[in-house]
């Protein structure tokens, strides 16, 4: 999993690439933990317009990070998912605690 | 169209990418819509990745993948020799995991039922779990 980011203030900008499946879970949780460990990030736009292919192991690693900036008081959005990804993030609540962004796809 | 295809390969998480590619390759015989192939690799990708973090937990076992067509519906069946399931029922319902220290989210047989017509599952406590799921393609020429 790739993950291209910038900071600006209070906010994370990333943009993954790659499929997040079991096998690339650690990998990904591991970058992004790594981001997150900057204890003025408090809010994270991820975007996964370059994800290719997530299972349900996605849904732990979203929500993991989630976990991590709700216990600072933030907030995290999810901008870009595919269809099928919109579909288990739809069914496992993922967006009833993160905001979907406008210029997701909408299908 | 009826075909099949066997394949056994090692529990380990590189080979979830393999499986579901197997398996989207098989499918493309049966012409299926982009929308079908990839509810076919998710949910591949579902029971594999259970069969090699919950069925064995270790890298050593061998995971079966069974493709069959008949017509416009295919069955993939996974199977493991693994710890297997004692209770079935809780083991599918949503957000039950086993390893929630590992953000595993519990949502594997949720995301299989969601995204194929028909999910089995038989299980026998040390000897192994079966999940065979059914999804016929809708697309008439």
């Amino acid at each position: 999993m790739k993950i291209a980011w910038k900071k600006s203030g209070h906010t994370l900008y990333a943009a993954l690439t790659g499929e997040l499946d079991q096998h690339c879970a650690d990998d990904a949780r591991d970058k992004l933990n790594a981001l997150l460990a900057d204890e003025k990030i408090t809010r994270a736009e991820l975007d996964m317009g370059g994800v290719t292919f997530m299972d349900s192991s996605g849904i732990g690693v979203l929500l993991g990070r989630y976990k991590v900036l709700a216990a600072r008081g933030g907030s995290m959005d999810v901008k870009n998912a595919s269809r099928s990804m919109e579909r288990i993030l739809r069914m496992a609540g993922v967006y009833k605690l993160c905001t979907k962004e406008v210029g997701s796809n909408e299908k | 169209m009826k075909n099949e295809l066997r394949t056994s390969f090692l529990s380990i998480t590189q080979n979830e990418a393999l499986a579901r590619g197997i398996a989207a390759s098989f499918c493309m015989l049966l012409d299926p819509t982009v929308e079908e192939l990839s509810d076919v690799r998710t949910s591949v990708s579902e029971a594999v990745t259970n069969a090699i973090i919950h069925g064995y937990g270790r890298p050593d076992g061998i995971v079966d993948m069974v493709l069959t067509s008949d017509g416009d519906e295919l069955t993939v069946e996974v199977s493991d020799a693994g710890m297997g399931i004692e209770d079935i029922e809780l083991a599918r319902q949503p957000f039950y995991t086993s390893k929630p220290e590992a953000e595993r989210s519990g949502m594997g047989f949720a995301v299989m039922e969601a995204f194929m017509d028909s999910v089995e599952v038989s299980s026998a406590v040390g000897r192994g779990t079966t999940v065979i799921m059914k999804k016929r393609f809708s697309r008439d020429e």
